[in-house]
């Protein structure tokens, strides 16, 4: 019973937005599957009444004020830009899916 | 495939909806918060800034930047959901929504999932006389995106975008109703009395024409008596009020073809497209993303102290519908009258200072509706702009007096209102200067009366005909020669003692 | 190989403690300038062969150094000659010192990679805290160090620019993910550095390397501008050769910051005053799944060795049980690669880093991840999606989140009975390039001792405590409750005095060449 599919693999490729050759899905599917196996073992554990630990520290509030502070200046906000264009990043077309 | 845009079209150009069906409807509203700096940066959040010059390593996603909660935002939110009557959670936390688009720089939005700020609201209104209520079921905290231009016209057919971050990271509050709503107009009014709240509670601009307002609806039909819902579709685009309303119909018409057909609905969000006067599919529900929420670790929980949220409950201010009521019955205004001037809370403010100081509030509400809403328009300027101008509230009171005093006209009044406002000095001033007072000598008025009968026979003999009208045109005549200070009532009077009853041969 | 080290006048330089080079500045006897010189005369001599460096930034360096010599000379002024080094302010104790920065650490101005191809030519406009209050101390930064891309790994094979290697060993790995920063610091080519642990990366390669290696408590040191690997688990390190230099850098560097929503509030910690005061009445937590059937021997020998000094200077020792320590592995795993995917899904080439053509942008994102990222981050994303995803997310990512409240509760008990826990760093002595690159599993076993460590977000430090037969360090894990950095520095401090005669003064040969 393997852990994790070459379908499955495929699918969260592209929720991750990974394009992956067939080999590497193949490769994927048994490494991640053997990794998901040893990940199996916590269903073992009873963790009834056991909270999740999402927050390291036991901090609450923690705000700023309404402030405003001043913003990169704009050469530095595009430096690093693959491509630009009238001051904006430009990017291929945006497909809605249908 | 299962469109069948004329059919419903051509239906849905009837006021109605589709007989023998239940219309359910649900709306999503976002509405951008008027803080000062951004929700989880101190980038600046005015409108209209050069692209790109609003951005820091936070809100452009940079690697190694953080966020960290305005406090100014979650006060805002806590009292839009005071506002909606909803119930403030103890504690509240975020969580990343994650998927890619490139006007989201995280690849993930910081939102609110399991445990928003408020939930369980509800919100009352008003439709064909009865009061609807109609359910919240949260309002949480989340961040804008930012702003994509395409290099047509929109996103269909264009070869390459440009992004704008400017307002990624501007607080944002998504309110989610209950599918409480029945007809497309109780939807529309239920925006426009959200909207009214927002306004009230001075939180955000509300203006849907610049994206600080938005709203997204579900709509599914049913069999009148079903209990269970059915399969609803979502409608995004909607643009204007009047674009909710028409969207919702046209969606439940096209709806009610497919199922009479035999059909089936699929759940697919579509896109309100004004030209045609249609909904268009942009995506069915097997290409729904996978949001993959999770407790956002870089922002701890929030814990509200009752006593601090007790305080922000204090000091709401009255709300519209409290307001309305309060109007009709202090100042015993026709429901009508009440609507229309506490459209804006500024607009309210305005009218109530006008009419304390004239002690006239039916004149004072008459002026505000008309003349000074006209006059705002024509300046160029919008109710918001009346905060703070007690001296137009002094001037208007002023110009009310003089009318019922019969010093001036009201036409004269109008004028004089409108130079008073443009230039600043006092209607008084202005009266005296131009020389305005009404005329009320009898003498100069019957001297009038007789140029204006002598210079018109056709009106004279149309009168001695019968036509009773004839006056008015001739009272009309003595008005021009008056210049418009001629008291119209009493110059009616002499026109028919002049000339006798009507029909008199 | 090593070699015993005749201090000769360059070797003073560039093997100097925090302290000692200090004093020699403040004295007027050297100045920031030479130093710097020393080190970046050192760094062309060996990192050929190291490859510790992946940008050196020697005219910034300099002009760094410059900048210190004149702040000595206004203070040496005001004070009308010498400076007492004893007398200084802790913001005055790093002046002039030359430090090398893990590239996970953005650097204003200067190249930041993450030891990937995504940010090969990404040059951040701002600087994380931790390096700003190292700029703002004077202390003079050389260049970035090496390391696994993206913090993901354990032997710095996974950087997109090769692989640094051990300078006791240049045939084996110094550990990762800060394998730079480890061997820099090792080799005299920095007195001090950076480095970031998520699981161990910082004292898995200080422990391989012989050198000191601190991972603060989860909020002790501002995360802004670390580049995130784990949110929750992140923790900006120091590095140095002396466990008194990594307490000068943490001082320097700790404290809460407006920038960083989970940094802990309250004053900077002070850890330098109770350095030296032994070990007399400390109670040492030994936990026997530390030691079980994995350990090999010669660690096994060091670390019980450490212990049996220890207990000759007072200190007792107390067993402790930690009956979920064999569960941290999967819990991190999960849980760190859920929030990398979320973490590292912002590299889609929109704003900076790498962009592959691509005819729409979906086409654009795929392509350029695909490029960007090596092996190892992409199952590690893939991972982590997969356990967020719907259906997954509470049998994966919760129940991880939960047994992880059950390895914070052994530390907890274990904390009632002992002051802090000794452990090895891990199994085996630094293996050999190219050993475990084909089998990711037994690549993540090397971690086994310091995972569980971040998974309950507390203190430890690895010091050296010996050597293997063929020469290759040891070093011992000292673990503390939480914001107990005093303490787990104290008792590093008293290992490196009891094991001085053994692990002092003993260099890798390629850095005294």
């Amino acid at each position: 019973m393997p852990a994790i599919t070459p379908d499955e693999v495929r699918h969260v490729a592209r929720l991750a937005r990974l394009e992956l050759s067939e080999e590497e899905v193949a490769r994927f599917t048994q490494q991640l599957g053997e990794i998901l196996q040893a990940a199996r073992r916590l269903q073992e554990l009873d963790t009834e009444g056991v909270d999740p630990t999402f927050y390291p520290l036991p901090l609450r509030n923690v705000f700023r004020p309404d402030e405003v502070r001043p913003s990169l200046p704009r050469e530095r906000v595009l430096q690093n830009a693959p491509e630009v264009e009238a001051d904006m990043f430009r990017v291929p077309r945006i497909i809605e899916e249908a | 495939m299962q469109d069948r845009p004329t059919l419903a079209e051509s239906r849905s150009a009837r006021e109605g909806l589709p007989p023998g069906w239940e219309v359910v409807i649900g709306l999503e509203i976002h509405v951008e918060l008027a803080t000062r700096s951004k929700v989880f940066c101190g980038c600046s959040t005015e409108f209209g800034a050069p692209p790109n010059t609003h951005v820091c390593p936070v809100c452009l996603g940079l690697p190694g930047s953080l966020p960290v909660l305005n406090e100014k935002a979650v006060e805002y939110a806590v009292r839009a959901g005071l506002a909606l009557n909803c119930r403030v959670a103890e504690l509240a936390k975020f969580d990343r929504k994650n998927y890619f688009y490139p006007d989201l720089p995280k690849a993930y939005q910081i939102s609110q999932y399991d445990r928003p700020l408020c939930a369980d609201g509800w919100l009352d209104v008003e439709v064909d006389g009865r009061t609807r209520r109609v359910g919240i079921i949260r309002v949480h905290l989340e961040e804008e995106t930012g702003k994509l231009v395409h290099s047509t016209a929109t996103i269909v057919g264009s070869r390459y975008s440009l992004v704008d971050y400017n307002r990624c990271g501007v607080p944002l509050i998504e309110i989610v109703t209950r599918p409480d709503m029945r007809t497309p107009e109780e939807a529309r009014l239920f925006l426009e009395e959200l909207r009214r709240v927002m306004l009230y509670l001075g939180i955000s601009d509300v203006k849907m024409e610049e994206g600080s307002l938005r709203c997204d609806a579900n709509v599914s039909l049913r069999r009148p008596g079903e209990q269970r819902l059915g399969t609803k579709t979502e409608v995004k685009n909607l643009n204007t009020f009047k674009a909710v309303e028409r969207a919702l119909r046209y969606e439940a018409w096209r709806q009610a073809a497919i199922l009479e057909e035999g059909g089936v609905i699929r759940q697919e969000t579509r896109a309100w497209d004004e030209s045609s006067g249609t909904t268009i599919l942009m995506r069915t529900k097997e290409t729904v993303e996978d949001y993959r929420y999770f407790p956002e670790p870089d922002l701890p929980p929030v814990q509200l102290d009752p006593s601090w949220v007790d305080a922000i409950r204090r000091s709401l201010p009255e709300l519209p519908a409290a307001r309305r009521r309060r109007l009709e019955e202090t100042y015993k205004l026709p429901a009508y009258d009440a609507s229309v001037l506490c459209e804006h809370p500024a607009l309210a403010d305005f009218f109530e200072d006008v009419a304390r100081r004239t002690g006239d509030p039916k004149a004072a509400s008459n002026w505000v509706m008309s003349e000074v809403l006209r006059l705002l328009r024509a300046m160029g300027m919008e109710p918001a702009d009346l905060a703070g101008r007690e001296t137009w509230a002094a001037y208007l009171s002023e110009v009310l007096d003089l009318v019922r005093a019969g010093t001036v006209t009201a036409t004269v009044g109008k004028e004089v209102l409108e130079e008073s406002l443009r230039t600043g000095q006092p209607p008084s001033a202005i009266v005296r200067a131009r020389g305005l007072e009404q005329v009320g000598d009898e003498s100069q008025l019957v001297q009038w009366v007789r140029q204006a009968i002598a210079a018109n026979p056709d009106a004279v003999a149309s009168y001695r005909s019968g036509k009773e009208q004839a006056a008015g045109f001739l009272v009309g005549q003595v008005m021009k020669l008056s210049r418009g200070k001629a008291n119209p009532k009493v110059v009616g009077e002499l026109v028919r003692k002049e000339l006798g009853p009507p029909g008199q041969g | 190989m090593t070699g015993a080290v005749a201090m000769t006048e360059e070797g003073a330089l560039l093997f100097g403690s925090i302290e000692q080079l200090s004093e020699r500045l403040w004295r007027g006897e050297i100045s920031a300038r030479e130093l710097a010189e020393a080190h970046l005369r050192q760094i062309e001599r060996i990192d050929g062969e190291i490859h510790a460096y992946l940008t050196v930034v020697a005219e910034r360096a300099l002009a760094q150094a410059e900048e210190a010599d004149r702040r000595i000379a206004r203070r040496r002024q005001e004070e009308g000659g010498a400076v007492d080094v004893r007398r200084l302010e802790p913001s005055e104790r790093l002046v002039g010192i030359p430090w090398a920065c893990k590239d996970v650490l953005c650097t204003e101005g200067v190249r930041t990679t993450c030891g990937s191809r995504m940010l090969e030519h990404f040059v951040p406009p701002y600087s994380a805290t931790a390096v700003r209050r190292l700029d703002e101390a004077g202390a003079v930064m050389l260049g970035k160090v090496n390391m696994d891309e993206f913090a993901m790994g354990s032997s710095n094979e996974n950087s997109a620019f090769g692989p640094t290697r051990n300078p006791w060993d240049l045939a084996r790995v110094p550990g990762g993910s800060s394998g730079g920063s480890a061997a820099a610091v090792a080799a005299g080519e920095a007195v001090f550095s950076l480095g970031s642990d998520t699981g161990g990366s910082v004292r898995l390669p200080a422990s391989y390397c012989g050198v000191v290696g601190l991972k603060p408590t989860y909020g002790a040191v501002s995360r802004y501008g670390l580049v995130a690997y784990a949110s929750s688990l992140d923790q900006v390190g120091p590095i140095a050769r002396s466990v008194r230099d990594c307490a000068i850098v943490f001082e320097a560097i700790a404290g809460p910051d407006p920038m960083d929503a989970t940094s802990a509030p309250g004053p900077v910690p002070e850890v330098l005053p109770t350095l030296e005061l032994g070990v007399k009445g400390v109670r040492l937590g030994i936990a026997p799944e530390y030691f079980g059937e994995g350990l090999s021997a010669p660690v096994r020998e060091a670390v019980l060795g450490a212990v049996a000094r220890l207990e000759r200077e007072g200190a007792t020792t107390v067993e402790v049980r930690m009956p979920h320590l064999e569960y941290a592995l999967p819990v991190y795993y999960i849980i760190s690669s859920s929030e990398a995917s979320s973490n590292l899904a912002r590299y889609d080439g929109v704003r900076y880093g790498l962009r592959e053509p691509g005819d729409d942008v979906v086409a654009m994102f795929s392509r350029t991840r695909r490029a960007g990222f090596g092996d190892e981050v992409k199952r590690r994303i893939m991972l982590g999606t997969y356990a967020l995803s719907t259906g997954y997310y509470d049998a994966f990512y919760v129940k991880a989140q939960k047994v992880r409240t059950l390895i914070r509760r052994d530390f907890e008990q274990a904390f009632e009975r002992a002051d802090v826990l000794v452990t090895p760093v891990s199994p085996s002595v630094a293996f050999r390039l190219g050993e475990r690159v084909d089998d990711p599993l037994r690549m993540y076993l090397t971690d086994i001792y310091t995972l569980s460590v971040n998974l309950a977000g507390l203190p430890a430090v690895s010091v050296p405590c010996g050597f293997s037969p063929e020469g290759l360090p040891i070093g011992v894990q000292i673990i503390g409750p939480a914001f107990a950095e005093a303490r787990v520095l104290q008792v590093a401090r008293a290992v490196e005095a009891a094991v001085a005669d053994q692990v002092a003064h003993r260099r890798p040969a390629v850095a005294v060449r």
